[in-house]
């Protein structure tokens, strides 16, 4: 699996450490349901057949982190960006 | 048909002609007092309890192909109860007494094989650790052994003891540990509990849940809508997806185990061994092929196949371990989806929607749990109340702090 | 030994006849020449029993010519380079090579277990499943021994592998797998591009079936235009041809694994080179040009050696001018067999019979046959065949029986394309009628089948097929494909009539060859249920040999269609797994075994070390100097002993580089870092370092360690050696991922700078010799950070932190001034006895002082497990903070962190022993928690331990049972609080 780095190009992904669902927010701390909130933020999971938006580290590269998009039935990766938005670059495939 | 040393001769002289299928390939019903949802070791399982020790027989199972094509038959085969969390241990320990029992009570042959499972350690820190281990295996009633490099080295002679980056310094050892034949495992509950009069029903996938207000009252599937008491669901490696028909978001990502197996050959490894300085298990099957694997993928996965990363991380374990390996050659390598829970212990509960029934979250080590799980499934199932033995396996612990982390890497089930 | 072997050709083939090469098996001389492969030098030399099965041990002859082969399995080599369960068929013939039969006792013509074969009819599908249960302790015990014993094939080498293996990556951008017809030409057109072209073929001999081919192409004989058009693509600077490549899985990302063998047609490796060789290709286009595999016809004693593929006996013949035989006859069902059988008759073999189920048989076919002398049998099949090693068969025709001499039966059923790696993504061949065969389904992204891989029989249809699949690969990249200049050749028609299994055989009919499953086991399966593909294969075993059923799974997916009366493809597919062909392990491993299984990382000071004597041990990826011992101490704990005592009266140093070492830096690093432990930073003033705590974002401790300020906008951080690569993720995450918007940034700076911990009562005074400034109290007080320098005018931090308990200091130079340091700072402290200590003396004084080490941060505790509940902020949000009030985190039950002292000071406490009540059962019920970490106190004169019980803090001067059956002990110990030496910390702050 070769992932689209925004910064290094296509590296293969044993370069990236993974932590999973990228479409979650950590939630406001003070909100009166907060317990709740990151007990859903830290536990709970969509956990796809399909398109998956997931976080990615660069650990042995850029130590970048990233949002990639991946089909978790075929593995077929649609493109990466940079964790912030500011750092995009023209590379960036998604 | 029961098998006996008779059966087989009269079969082996009238030219194999007797036999009877070992389970009937039932058409559904339009209704059962419990569906159990996955035709898998756990799902038969349960259905057997559920109809031998509570009596309740008008059960399906609902299997979306044929019965144990899933992690079933996917798995590396080990049975083990070396867990240390109080939480787990008892559990697993009386899953490995109904091992103990179990071809005579099923009357098949599912080569429940107690060679012996050796954990390695190679630092004093892991000796420490499976210290705790062994001594808690031994509070909940099982077997455990420390043994230091000698006693491991007249186990197994030929591993790397002199060249090796992370010498080994010891093992725990469970001499009750070892393997079962996994596809036998499956046929045998599933015969077991054609023969109690359950229902298995292959080729049925189901496609939703049918509802009266919040509860779920029946399937519906590729073979038309069965009503149900209870519903229950043991799909692991689908479970999110099938949770998710009934409005249910879990603690469980999806993610791919790869398991090998070599070429064939003549006795090597007695028992199962697991090393302690890199990911990698390995044991070898009654026919010689060596079974072995060793950490999940990573990411998350249905696709029941990995890459090559850990391919390579596994063999390179493999031959650090025991350099006299390397002219074997890999025959098959596959992949499983596993259910990685997000504590890496599982799920046996009711959930906040009536009469639906979860067995779920069994991360790589579903298959030991195999008896276990059904027995205390069926429990649950059958009195509305768990199984003293599994009692810390609630749906709600994440949310009460009550979490069991054997490795206590937290709430990121790839390191699970 | 150049004399001529006995069942060679004279002339022809692509052998070299000036090149013998003198081989041997099971302990018989023979020779061979340049071009065989074994099976061909033993068929050549008249051998024709070289194996026993699987089960049955029945006697076994070659098979095939190629991968595809389940009976000719051998050891090859011997000593610690044995080979259990190699082809013959495709291991290349080199001189001096040893081959010897596997899975048989004695010997392979007189095998004990061959005894089997009498008691087949007991011995059917599943048959194990059914007995050996009684009583249930016989398994482990008698059973299973035998069955274990029996089972298996070859044996393994009893040494260590003393070859190397190798792996390597590289990229391309068209990969063609397999260089027969359709592969050359693909990678022809590909590489006429311009394109980067690999052409990865298994064989030593590019060409494929070409090679075997008696006719024409492009005026010239098959092999010759074969290497004609590889010699152009090895003159094509952008085209690599690996033969003795397979390429054996398909993965993500067009990343495909292939095996080179390097040296295994050599002895021995040359040296420096590996054994083999892992690639790991990245293609953006790929190829499939594996061809077919031919499938035999079941029938009576289909496994007698002598009976072979038809498609092997052409090979052997035209390839290798070696002849399986001096009678052949053909049992088939197609034409194609008929044409490679008449082409074997010209080259000089001696066919007499042909049998053909079929009764519509082309007359031209028939004619060609007979005006050879050979004799023709149209709507017959063979039903039986005789003799130890194939002397007669016995064939059923419309008139009746009949036995005909023959000692080499040809087979053919038809022909089954190589769509392995096509199902390596879980795609599903599709059967094809017409071919009777299942063809390619959905393949992997970027991969696109050609030639017989995908159902293309003919040669010249493989041959422009080739050429446009390769042209369409290179176009899609953007290339321009000059027009291709084939060969034109014009195919006859492709006739065949399925046929599978010869209802009316006698004797068993095998399906699955080495794995013995007859006719009548598929039989067994279908009466007891096992009837889908799935769990025919696993009940039976049908497929799962080494061979992966490359010449039996559609077979037997054909006989249980025909006894459920469903098709084939609502009966199943055969999907294949990886690896396409068996793959060492070694070759996966590549050179991380031994000493080189994983990065050593040393310690600046690490030579230094060694030099004082130090024993190392291995911490992490880390080695450390564990104790440095001296001559006369007669064991580790008189070494630590004296290193601790050094210490606490005097002084000492430890290297601590290992320390995951981060620096931030940018105005918001105050206001980060109390979001990332949960006590406060803010207020943290420049110079001043702090200890603090992380959790998880579940509310479990991470981490520990200190944080200093060395400026107001740069801060340094510190974590344990065990998690700092984490630590450092978790950081970038929070920063990156939670909180963009703060104005901080990270580095990670462990390798750059060394850090070496001194400690002791002197610790000032060798400090104040070697740095440049001053380090009194006043100037680096308790808790201290400054930067300066040391050793006249190396840049140094300077922490006044103690992991000890006693005074202490670390150190921090650029990583290249480590050892200099480390010998400064032993100069500057000869006159008070100076003594370095390793991990061991460490790891005692920090339990002497009751600090958490990683024992007690297993990511299982909770900081009010450890007593940090009271450093937690209220006052700020922080990472965990929400999670950690969950009440089962809470809960005062909760195993918390106290100290233990044996009640008899003279025992020793063992770390690991769980906590009970005295008096109270040995049951989970009771327990109450464990022994972390223990240590033997120099300063107390007896062990002591840290530790989790329940209410621990509540409990001090209670006696409890520290219970450890592992090692057979038992002690009773008193909780004390976990601080047993200078609890109110004067000695620190000194």
């Amino acid at each position: 699996m070769r992932i689209p780095c925004p910064y290094c190009g296509e590296r293969d992904a044993h370069e990236f450490a993974i932590l999973g669902d990228a479409t979650l927010t950590r939630p406001d701390p003070a909100a009166p349901d907060a317990e709740t909130r990151f007990h859903d933020y830290v536990y709970l999971r969509d956990n796809p057949a399909g398109a998956h938006e997931e976080w990615w580290y660069h650990a042995n590269g850029c130590r970048q982190w990233l949002r990639v998009k991946r089909d978790t039935r075929t593995h077929a990766i649609s493109g990466a960006v940079a964790a912030r938005a500011d750092a995009t670059s023209p590379r960036d495939a998604a | 048909m029961r098998y006996s040393f008779l059966s087989l001769l009269a079969n082996g002289l009238s030219g194999q002609s007797r036999w009877t299928p070992a389970w009937r390939d039932a058409a559904p019903k339009p209704a059962y007092d419990v569906i159990v949802v996955g035709g898998g070791g756990h799902g038969l399982a349960t259905a057997y309890y559920l109809a031998k020790v509570h009596g309740i027989r008008n059960v399906a199972v609902l299997e979306k192909g044929v019965i144990g094509s899933g992690n079933a038959g996917r798995n590396t085969t080990i049975i083990r109860s070396n867990y240390v969390l109080p939480g787990n241990e008892p559990f697993y320990e009386w899953s490995m007494k109904l091992w103990e029992g179990l071809e005579q009570e099923l009357n098949y042959n599912a080569m429940v094989s107690q060679r012996g499972i050796l954990n390695l350690f190679h630092s004093d820190a892991q000796r420490d650790a499976y210290a705790r281990r062994g001594n808690a295996m031994r509070l909940a009633g099982a077997d455990s052994q420390l043994l230091d490099r000698k006693q491991v080295r007249a186990m197994y002679p030929f591993l790397d003891f002199d060249n090796a980056r992370f010498p080994i310094q010891g093992g725990l050892l469970q001499a009750r540990g070892g393997t079962a034949r996994h596809d036998a495992v499956v046929w045998g509950y599933a015969r077991g509990a054609d023969r109690l009069g359950v229902d298995i029903v292959q080729n049925c996938e189901v496609t939703g849940f049918l509802r009266e207000g919040d509860a779920i009252v029946g399937v519906e599937t590729t073979r038309g809508a069965i009503r149900a008491g209870k519903v229950a669901v043991a799909v692991a490696g689908s479970s999110s997806r099938v949770a998710g028909m009934a409005g249910l978001r879990l603690p469980i990502e999806s993610h791919v185990l790869q398991a090998f197996v070599s070429e064939g050959l003549k006795p090597l490894v007695d028992g199962v061994i697991t090393f302690g300085a890199g990911h990698f298990y390995i044991s070898q099957s009654d026919k010689g092929g060596l079974v072995f694997g060793g950490d999940v993928d990573g990411y998350n996965s249905y696709a029941q196949r990995g890459n090559l990363p850990i391919i390579e991380d596994v063999c390179e374990s493999g031959m650090a371990l025991m350099p006299r390996i390397g002219r074997l050659r890999l025959l098959r390598h596959w992949g499983g989806i596993m259910d990685m829970s997000m504590d890496g212990s599982p799920i046996i509960d009711r959930t906040p929607v009536p009469g639906f029934y979860l067995n779920a979250g069994w991360c790589y080590g579903g298959f030991k749990a195999t008896p276990a799980s059904g027995w205390c499934f069926a429990h649950l199932i059958a009195r509305d109340a768990p199984h003293e033995v599994a009692g810390a396996f609630r749906l709600d612990r994440f949310r009460t702090g009550h979490l069991i982390d054997e490795k206590g890497v937290g709430a990121q089930p790839n390191l699970h | 030994m150049s004399a001529p072997n006995r069942n060679r050709l004279a002339s022809g083939g692509l052998i070299d006849r000036s090149k013998p090469l003198a081989f041997s098996f099971d302990g018989t001389d023979y020779h061979g020449y340049q071009g065989d492969t074994l099976a061909s030098a033993l068929l050549a030399n008249g051998v024709r029993l070289v194996g026993r099965s699987f089960k049955y041990h029945r006697p076994r002859g070659i098979f095939s010519a190629g991968a595809e082969e389940p009976n000719a399995l051998v050891e090859l080599r011997a000593g610690a380079r044995r080979e259990p369960n190699t082809r013959a068929t495709v291991t290349e013939l080199f001189d001096g090579l040893e081959a010897t039969s596997q899975n048989r006792w004695p010997s392979l013509a007189l095998d004990a277990l061959s005894v089997n074969r009498f008691l087949s009819p007991f011995l059917g599908a599943g048959f194990y499943y059914k007995t050996f249960m009684w009583p249930a302790s016989f398994w482990e015990k008698l059973y299973e021994p035998v069955i274990r014993r029996a089972a298996g094939l070859g044996r393994a080498a009893v040494e260590e592998d003393p070859d190397h293996y190798e792996k390597a990556t590289t990229f391309c951008d068209v990969l063609v797998i397999g260089a027969g017809p359709a592969g050359l030409m693909a990678a022809l057109a590909a590489g006429r591009s311009g394109a980067r072209v690999i052409l990865a073929d298994e064989d030593f001999l590019p060409g494929g079936g070409l090679n075997a081919e008696a006719g024409d192409v492009d005026r010239q004989p098959a092999p010759a235009y074969a290497a004609q058009v590889t010699a152009e693509l090895a003159s094509l600077p952008n085209v690599r041809v690996m033969s003795r490549t397979s390429v054996f899985g398909a993965y993500d990302s067009g990343t495909y694994g292939a095996l080179e063998r390097v040296s295994d047609h050599l002895a021995v490796p040359a040296p420096f080179q590996p054994r083999q060789r892992l690639w790991r290709i990245v293609a953006r286009r790929a190829v499939l040009a594996a061809g077919a595999t031919e499938r035999p016809i079941v029938f009576g004693g289909n496994d007698r050696p002598g009976v072979m593929l038809a498609g092997a006996v052409g090979t052997y013949v035209q390839r290798h001018a070696a002849l399986p035989g001096q009678a052949m006859a053909l049992f088939a069902n197609n034409d194609g067999a008929w044409r490679g059988m008449l082409a074997a008759s010209v080259a000089g073999a001696h066919v007499e019979t042909i049998v053909d189920v079929r009764t519509d048989v082309a007359p031209a076919l028939v004619a060609a046959a007979q005006a050879r002398g050979i004799r023709v049998l149209t709507g017959a099949q063979v039903i039986a065949t005789h003799g130890k090693t194939l002397r007669r068969i016995e064939v059923a025709t419309a008139t009746g029986r009949e036995r005909i001499a023959a000692d080499t039966l040809a087979v053919s059923g038809g022909w089954s394309p190589s769509v392995h790696l096509t199902c390596h993504h879980g795609g599903k061949p599709a059967w094809n009628e017409t071919l009777a065969a299942f063809v390619p389904g959905t393949c992997p992204p970027g991969l696109t089948v050609a030639g017989a891989a995908k159902g293309l029989f003919g040669l010249g249809a493989c041959l422009r097929d080739g050429a446009a699949i390769g042209a369409e690969a290179a176009q899609a990249l953007g290339f321009a494909v000059p027009a291709p200049d084939l060969p034109d050749m014009a195919d006859e028609a492709f006739a065949l009539t399925p046929f599978w299994h010869v209802a009316g055989s006698k004797g068993a009919s095998f399906v699955d060859l080495q794995n013995d499953v007859t006719a009548k086991d598929v039989g067994i399966a279908h009466k007891e249920g096992f009837r889908s593909v799935e769990l025919l294969k696993r009940y039976t075993t049908l497929g799962m040999a080494t061979d992966q059923g490359r010449t039996s799974n559609v077979t037997g997916l054909a006989i249980m269609a025909s006894l459920t009366g469903a098709s084939i493809p609502e009966t199943g597919t055969t999907i294949f797994r990886p690896p396409y062909t068996p793959v060492s392990l070694g070759a996966l491993a590549g050179h991380h075994r031994g000493k080189d299984f994983r990065p050593v990382r040393l310690t600046p000071t690490h030579e230094w070390a060694r030099a004082q004597g130090a024993v190392f041990v291995e911490t992490g990826a880390w080695l450390r100097a564990q104790y440095f011992p001296r001559p006369g101490e007669k064991d580790w704990l008189e070494t630590v002993s004296r290193e601790v005592t050094a210490v606490r009266s005097s002084v000492g140093l430890i290297d601590v580089s290992t320390f995951g070492k981060i620096d931030l830096q940018g105005s918001d690093v105050g206001a980060f870092l109390d979001r990332v432990y949960i006590n406060g930073f803010a207020a943290l003033a420049v110079g001043k370092a702090r200890y603090g705590v992380m959790l998880r974002e579940d509310g479990l401790v991470m981490d520990d360690g200190t944080t200093a300020r060395l400026a107001p906008e740069h801060y340094v951080m510190t974590t344990t050696t065990a998690n700092a690569a984490k630590v450092y993720q978790h950081l970038e995450f929070c920063l990156q991922a939670l909180w963009p918007e703060l104005d901080v940034s990270l580095a990670s700076v462990s390798e750059q700078w060394a850090q070496i911990a001194l400690a002791g009562p002197r610790a000032r005074d060798v400090l104040a010799r070697v740095a440049d400034g001053d380090v009194s109290n006043a100037a680096l007080p308790f808790m201290g950070a400054i930067e300066g320098s040391v050793m006249g005018g190396v840049k140094a931090r300077l922490f006044r932190l103690s992991f000890s308990g006693e005074l202490g200091f670390e150190i921090a130079v650029p990583a290249r001034h480590g050892a200099a340091l480390a010998q400064a700072l032993m100069q500057a402290g000869a006159e008070f006895g100076i003594t370095p200590y390793g991990t061991e003396a460490l790891g005692v004084m920090r339990i002497e002082k009751g600090h958490v080490s990683g024992n007690e941060l297993s990511g299982q505790t909770t900081a009010g497990d450890l007593g940090f509940g009271r450093m937690a902020s209220t006052k700020k949000d922080y990472i965990g903070r929400t999670l950690a009030a969950r009440p089962g985190l809470t809960d005062p039950d909760r195993p918390s962190f106290v100290g233990f002292k044996p009640v008899d000071r003279a025992r020793r406490l063992r770390a690991g022993a769980h906590f009970l009540k005295l008096g109270a059962p040995p049951d989970m019920a009771n327990d109450q928690g464990y022994m972390t970490s223990v240590a033997y106190s120099p300063h107390l004169g007896h062990w002591i331990g840290l530790g989790l019980i329940k209410r621990g803090p509540e409990r001090l001067g209670e006696h409890v049972r520290a219970y450890d059956p592992v090692r057979g002990e038992e002690i009773e110990v008193e909780i004390c609080a976990p601080g047993f030496i200078d609890p109110e910390g004067v000695r620190l702050r000194g």
